[in-house]
């Protein structure tokens, strides 16, 4: 039928319908009469367009995007008066929230003036003549298998350069070794980034297997470059506790300071070494900023914990938080400012105390249906 | 008493005899309740009473009266060292007029009569009649050698001579109610003469506790208006006594924050409590202070109360005991004497 065959044609074309230069692979007189066919089926395309997935936008169109975004942006610098050759990103967004103030909350909402870059995956994958630019475009995961490919081929080359060597006697062992220590494998989700297409847990698997397939073979050190663009450093993770650094002031008293916070608390403790049990907060003396025992009782343990009572002199300043977190925090401070007058052992012991230990607990948000964080409303039997 | 420098930071007990007339009132009420439990009234000789009874001793007496101010943090002791030198005073045979707290006299008062002496002020007459019965107690040697010199009168039947022993006008103040705060009043003023004059044998001695008051504000309201200081006898009575125009006798007051009316819990200093007008009808005195206990200070309220069995907690018995008391109470005596009751 030939609505039909209108329909076919003009659908292969509709995905390209957006593209303008993709014209020079067809060359044939075809091309004129599917253009001129273009015209009249565009509108009932539209339904097709959307069956046919995420849109998908090819090469040339983005460039088009780019320079109509970068004419847009010499207008914006010429209309807030500066220049049009230095206008940065950031010039960018402050004129567009000076122009279009927003009051929406999420500032992902608010208006935008960006060149966000499609991913690669979203660019058409075939010519004017609908055929794939890549040759393992219908297996879907196009990336994925040319990368199992490429990884084969490189296990025969070393395969071959393995025999050439038996063959001439200088076969040898003792190769020099990838250094893998300090690295690590790519994640499955690091390697759909790299990859642009997603990709499943058995493939993931399939591609760590033939790389430590790789990596077992004499010879692997040839392909080192290939190998260790899909590992990562491993970042060395401290287990220690960051220990503040004692320093000596003008008296040549040695003092450390350290911070410490405790549900919206925030404090700062100046430990001295002078001699004097003084304590000192926010000025005040601190008989008079916890007037009870038990607060009091919280800033002593760390001393008390270690019999360093009579030693030292604090000096700290607290804010926000109410009297009880504000001496859970002053605690913290203190006994981080202790650790550099202590030996190991006693810092361990410190640490088991749970004199270290930030405590998670914030308060829990109310949710709607509830009368607070966990109790519900009178339940009612009708 | 042999209060002298070689003392400090000791006990000395204070004879049961003195104990009962001396302090009927005045002490602080968790002293009280310890000279109770511990059945004996034990100071601690410290700095702060020791100079004023030194100045006390050295003073001339022909000259206008000196008046010192005790100040300091709330639980340092200064209430104490007031007692302490008041027996000082009574040992050496002084009239002793002793006001446990002024601000008892500002506050919380049930009855308000317009006074008979004067229309425009008010009387206190509950509050007038216990006053002159712990008067009555503290000084009954010396009332009967004590005579009038002036002649009251009291209501158109009631009145009290020239001559006659003070104790009479005592009795009279506490028999009729209605008249205590005029009693109160002739009382002062009488003492106040009597000690001027350079024949006199005794010395008065007014001891204030929470002198702040008299320049404070008031919260009784009288037909929902608040009543003005000026407008109580008592106080106006009182404040005569302040003003040192008069010889022979010595004024020894306390500054208080925790009695006194809408003041910042932090204010200690005597500017801050007695304001501009306290201040400048104090001046001149000599101020005072109480500091917390010194190390010495602390080590020996220490032991004192592990003599006493009062501590009874195995670890406060022991150095790291001390220490954590010391922190804890950050040597105030009050905070220390709180947290050794429940050890």
């Amino acid at each position: 039928m030939a609505a039909s065959c209108v329909r076919t044609v003009g659908s292969f074309l509709g995905k390209c319908g957006n593209c303008s230069s993709s014209l020079n692979t067809v060359t044939s007189q075809l091309s004129r009469q599917v253009l001129s066919r273009q015209i009249c089926v565009s509108t009932a395309l539209k339904k097709n367009l959307a069956a046919g997935g995420p849109e998908k936008f090819t090469v040339e169109f983005i460039q088009k995007q780019v320079e109509e975004f970068d004419i847009g942006k010499r207008h914006l610098a010429n209309m807030m008066g500066e220049d049009p050759e230095n206008f940065t990103q950031e010039d960018i967004d402050r004129s567009i929230a000076y122009l279009f103030p927003s009051g929406l909350f999420e500032k992902k909402a608010r208006p935008l003036m960006k060149l966000i870059f499609f991913p690669l995956h979203e660019a058409v994958q075939w010519g004017a003549d609908g055929r794939p630019f890549h040759f393992l475009f219908y297996t879907g995961k196009q990336s994925y298998y040319s990368l199992m490919h490429k990884l084969y081929s490189k296990i025969l080359n070393i395969e071959k350069h393995q025999d050439r060597m038996r063959a001439k006697g200088l076969f040898s062992q003792d190769t020099k070794e990838i250094s893998l220590d300090t690295s690590r494998w790519l994640t499955k989700e690091e390697l759909e980034v790299l990859l642009v297409e997603t990709i499943s847990s058995n493939n993931y698997d399939r591609f760590i297997q033939l790389m430590e397939r790789l990596l077992s073979m004499p010879y692997c050190n040839m392909e080192e470059e290939f190998v260790l663009h899909y590992r990562r450093p491993l970042e060395a993770r401290s287990k220690k506790q960051m220990v503040p650094v004692p320093e000596r002031d003008d008296k040549g008293v040695a003092f450390s300071t350290s911070d410490g916070r405790r549900k919206t608390s925030n404090s700062s403790v100046v430990l001295r070494d002078c001699g004097s049990g003084r304590i000192t907060v926010n000025g005040q003396e601190y008989l008079h900023y916890f007037p009870v025992l038990q607060d009091r009782e919280q800033l002593m343990f760390p001393l008390q914990f270690m019999g360093l009572l009579g030693r030292f002199d604090l000096q700290c300043t607290v804010s926000g938080g109410g009297r009880s977190s504000q001496a859970g925090a002053l605690r913290l401070a203190i006994s981080r400012a202790l650790l550099s007058f202590l030996s190991e052992g006693e810092q361990e012991t410190m640490r088991q105390a749970g004199l270290l230990t930030p405590d998670p607990r914030v308060r829990e948000r109310k949710k709607p249906g509830q009368e607070g964080a966990r109790r519900k409303f009178t339940w009612k039997k009708r | 008493s042999q209060s002298s420098e070689k003392h400090l930071g000791q006990f000395y007990t204070l004879p049961s005899a003195h104990f009962r007339p001396l302090f009927p009132h005045g002490l602080p009420y968790r002293y009280q309740q310890q000279v109770k439990t511990f059945n004996e009234a034990c100071f601690m000789v410290r700095p702060p009473a020791l100079e004023v009874i030194s100045y006390l001793k050295k003073a001339d007496y022909s000259k206008p009266a000196l008046r010192y101010l005790f100040y300091g943090v709330k639980g340092s002791g200064k209430t104490m060292s007031l007692c302490h030198a008041v027996h000082f005073c009574y040992t050496q045979g002084w009239v002793v007029l002793h006001i446990p707290d002024a601000h008892l006299w500002v506050k919380n008062c049930k009855e308000l009569l317009p006074s008979s002496y004067n229309s425009a002020r008010f009387d206190q007459p509950l509050q007038a009649t216990t006053w002159l019965r712990n008067f009555r107690t503290t000084n009954e040697h010396l009332l009967s050698q004590i005579k009038t010199k002036r002649r009251y009168v009291w209501t158109k039947r009631e009145s009290t001579d020239e001559g006659r022993p003070l104790g009479e006008l005592v009795n009279q103040g506490i028999s009729r109610v209605k008249s205590s705060s005029d009693v109160v009043g002739a009382l002062m003023k009488d003492l106040r003469l009597q000690s001027s004059q350079p024949g006199a044998d005794f010395r008065l001695v007014v001891a204030v506790d929470g002198v702040n008051a008299l320049w404070g504000r008031s919260t009784i309201k009288k037909e929902n208006k608040s009543v003005d200081l000026e407008e109580l006898t008592l106080i106006h009575n009182l404040k005569k006594l302040m003003k040192n125009d008069w010889t022979g006798g010595a004024i020894i007051t306390t500054l208080s924050q925790t009695g006194s009316l809408y003041t910042p819990k932090s204010a200690y200093l005597p500017q801050e409590l007695l304001g501009e007008t306290g201040f400048d009808s104090m001046d001149p005195f000599i101020p005072v202070s109480v500091p917390n206990y010194s190390e010495k200070e602390f080590e020996s309220a220490y032991l004192y109360y592990l003599d006493r069995k009062w501590l009874q907690h195995p670890q406060s018995r022991t150095e790291d005991g001390k220490k954590e008391l010391s922190f804890l109470s950050s040597k105030n005596p009050s905070m220390l004497d709180r947290i050794c009751g429940f050890l």
